[in-house]
């Protein structure tokens, strides 16, 4: 039941308003009602002191994986809206790489009640571009966008025809959401398992060098072009890749780009030790790509953070490396790192944060909230900027424990997290 | 014996971590036992009701029977569990090996597999001393070792000498361990092959990149030669064998225009008429047989120290008495 909230006396932060001030934010209904100096709520309201907090309207992460169906003992849709609302996001698009995988209406109808089941974050579905992710034929994609789909993709993997991609590109006009891409060239990262260079050398591990990404970038603003389509590139760790997105969009191609927690702090010199937590697809890479990927999320080249969110149990990352699988968990950390690292660092200041994790989101998949504004739904996270504390991966809602951040000392934490005018996570 | 007083640590996983002075050590330590095995009876007590496992998750019967001599010279109760064999290949992963090794509370284990890193993760999660005898791509720290100990032996000394490792450095474990372990040894080190078989940034790890065979010999005093496996040609590093003997191949007609008397170790098993020619393998400058010798000597060097021995007690140890 969505009654009457108060948020009262936080730093309201909203970029879509460009507001920055203290403020009182009324709920009514899963609405904002108003913002406002000193509000007078309704007898019924529930108040909620937002002294040194900051509210802003809620986080988005378009890129998680939540295992379900197929891998339950990774994480559920259940547990993964949980973790997200913990992390201080009220919405994130399931990628449809399960088991199987999210390439039908049926299939894109179960996530759509298993997330409202969850009465945590929102759960929007993703789709399969290709049937069955075989990278073949076009999947279901408009019936699937009418059940719900609010985008299409094979991440995990990337569509290696390119006549395929393009087809992709050009159904998809019709239904006005992005084609997003894992963009990989499997030939050149072949057996890869980290990035290659010195610290791949060294190791004795095999490499995917940036090529294997830059490639399938170039390939797919090329197609956007040509089609006039909408590509979303996901999670871009390469400085190339960076300026080739920058000069695309000065031509006016229709892109749209993701940076990862992880890509904008790590190197690939994490790895070190045969680390499996610092093992994901794409790989941790080298300085100069970490500059170039702050740099570019900075000027709005890429326009959104997204955490890849990508569980595992932990026997299988207790492995030899080569052996452990790709990817990490960012649901309950993404918001601290990048309040401590990012913002902390001085690369981007609090109100490009907040564009990043919630406007730009909102727009680019089309989804709602991404602003305060009055009238618009009530998806509202409040944080405390201060707040310090320890990443510890036991503590997590997510039933994953993979990060390479566990241990960190990190600032700033997710408070209260409401979706639809309903608290849906408060600590 | 006491594991705390190790000159090198709990483990060898590697030579990249170890120090010039560690590296003498073990050399100098491997002299005195080399003649144990000259002896009538071959056998002295250094390592009497130690426990070794010898863990072979890939075949290799001269490396394991290497350690095996040189553990059974130094008395200890060996086993070896072969991956055929044993559970490993039923699907049991790494780190229930290791549970399991741990639990039988086995003093030392000497592990083979074919994952880079596999050593470091072992040697993390057991008390028992761990020693590589190589993991995937990464190091083969005792083949370093034992090649060093050729040289030395040969040229009388590692300092300034000019080594060159032909053929495929990029899946190699034992080019890295011999990269690391010359160069603190004050060696200058060159690869050789074709680039597709040279890692990227190899020449960030302080070596000389070249990339004929003809221009490693006429720069070298030493050419370590490895293997060419067919699975490479098969995977399209190389177009055929014929072709890579025809143009990396060391052969005797090469060798003649080398300007002074080059050095050759291959640490086997060779692909005679691929990476070298016969002539050469058998022929006056080849060490290859003393390196199979040496290899013995250098594992019961590291076994001795392991356990906790000293590298100035080595002769007195080997004379009957314990470390
Ligand atoms: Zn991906």
């Amino acid at each position: 039941m969505s009654g009457k909230i108060l948020l009262r006396g936080g730093r309201v932060l909203d970029p879509s308003q460009k507001l920055d001030d203290v403020r009182d934010v009324y709920l009514v209904d899963g609405q904002v009602a108003t913002i406002g100096e000193r509000l007078t709520p309704g007898d019924d309201a529930h108040v909620i002191d937002c002294d040194r907090l900051v509210v802003t309207p809620g986080l988005i992460d378009v890129h998680v994986h939540l295992r379900e169906p197929g891998e339950e003992h990774k994480e559920t849709i259940t547990t993964g809206a949980r973790a997200a609302a913990a992390g201080g996001f009220t919405a994130v698009c399931a990628m449809p790489n399960t088991d199987p995988p999210v390439d039908d209406p049926a299939a894109v109808g179960f996530v759509v009640s298993e997330g409202r089941r969850a009465g945590a974050a929102r759960v929007y579905p993703v789709g399969c571009i290709s049937v069955g992710r075989r990278g073949e034929r076009l999947a279901l994609i408009g019936e699937m966008v009418e059940a719900g789909a609010v985008a299409v993709t094979d991440d995990g993997s990337p569509v290696m025809d390119s006549g395929l991609m393009r087809l992709a590109l050009e159904y998809s006009l019709a239904f006005g959401i992005p084609v997003a891409d894992h963009p990989e060239d499997l030939g050149l990262s072949g057996r890869g398992h980290m990035n290659e260079g010195l610290v791949s050398t060294r190791l004795g591990l095999p490499g995917k060098p940036n090529a294997a990404e830059d490639t399938h970038i170039m390939r797919d603003l090329l197609l956007a072009e040509l089609t006039g389509g909408r590509i979303h590139l996901q999670h871009v760790s390469t400085a190339l890749g960076v300026e080739m997105i920058r000069q695309a969009k000065a031509r006016g191609v229709r892109v749209s780009a993701e940076a990862t927690p992880h890509h904008l702090i790590l190197t690939d010199e994490a790895v070190e030790g045969y680390r499996t937590e610092a093992k994901m697809n794409p790989p941790l890479r080298s300085v100069a790509d970490v500059a170039a990927v702050r740099a570019g999320l900075a000027d709005g080249t890429l326009d959104v953070v997204a955490t890849d969110h990508a569980p595992h149990h932990y026997d299988e990352k207790e492995a030899a490396f080569t052996d452990a699988p790709n990817g990490v968990v960012g649901l309950e950390t993404s918001l601290a790192l990048m309040l401590t690292r990012l913002v902390g660092e001085g690369v981007i200041d609090l109100p490009t944060l907040v564009d990043r994790m919630s406007c730009q989101p909102a727009r680019v998949f089309g989804l709602l909230g991404g602003t305060l504004a009055p009238g618009g739904v009530a998806d509202v996270t409040v944080f405390d900027p201060e707040a310090e504390w320890t990443v510890d991966p036991k503590a997590f809602r997510s039933k994953s424990r993979n990060t390479p951040f566990g241990g960190w000392t990190v600032k700033g934490q997710a408070r209260c997290t409401i979706v639809g005018g309903r608290v849906v996570f408060e600590r | 014996m006491n594991q705390m007083t190790s000159p090198l640590g709990k483990d060898l996983v590697g030579l990249e971590r170890l120090s010039g002075q560690q590296i003498r050590a073990i050399l100098d330590t491997a002299e005195p036992f080399k003649e144990i095995s000259e002896r009538r009876i071959k056998k002295v007590p250094v390592l009497r009701g130690k426990t070794i496992v010898n863990l072979f998750f890939e075949a290799s019967t001269r490396t394991r029977v290497s350690f095996e001599f040189a553990e059974k010279r130094l008395s200890a109760d060996t086993v070896n569990i072969a991956a055929a064999s044993s559970s490993v290949s039923k699907g049991e992963t790494l780190v229930d090996t290791a549970r399991n090794l741990e639990a039988m509370r086995i003093d030392m284990v000497v592990m083979r597999h074919g994952s880079s890193g596999a050593a470091r993760f072992l040697a993390d999660r057991i008390p028992s001393n761990v020693i590589n005898a190589g993991d995937g791509w990464h190091e083969h720290p005792t083949q370093g070792l034992l090649d060093m100990l050729t040289i030395r032996d040969h040229m009388g000394r590692l300092d300034g000498l000019k080594v060159c490792i032909v053929g495929d450095i990029r899946h190699s474990r034992v080019a890295r361990s011999n990269i690391y372990g010359l160069l603190k040894m004050g060696a200058e080190v060159a690869v050789c092959g074709p680039q597709t078989l040279l890692p990227q940034g190899i020449g960030d790890l302080g070596v000389h990149v070249l990339s004929r065979v003809e221009d490693a010999i006429q720069w070298a005093d030493v050419l370590n030669v490895l293997r060419l496996q067919l699975e490479r040609m098969q995977a399209g590093y190389v177009p055929s064998l014929r072709e890579y003997n025809r143009i990396w191949g060391v052969s005797t007609a090469r060798l003649e225009r080398a300007p002074r008397d080059l050095l050759i170790l291959h640490p086997g098993p060779m692909n005679r008429g691929v990476e070298i020619d016969s002539d050469v393998a058998d022929g006056p400058h080849s060490v290859i047989l003393n390196q199979v010798t040496n290899g013995v000597a250098v594992r019961m060097a590291v076994l001795y120290l392991l356990a906790g021995g000293q590298p100035e007690k080595a002769e007195a140890a080997k004379q009957g008495g314990e470390a």
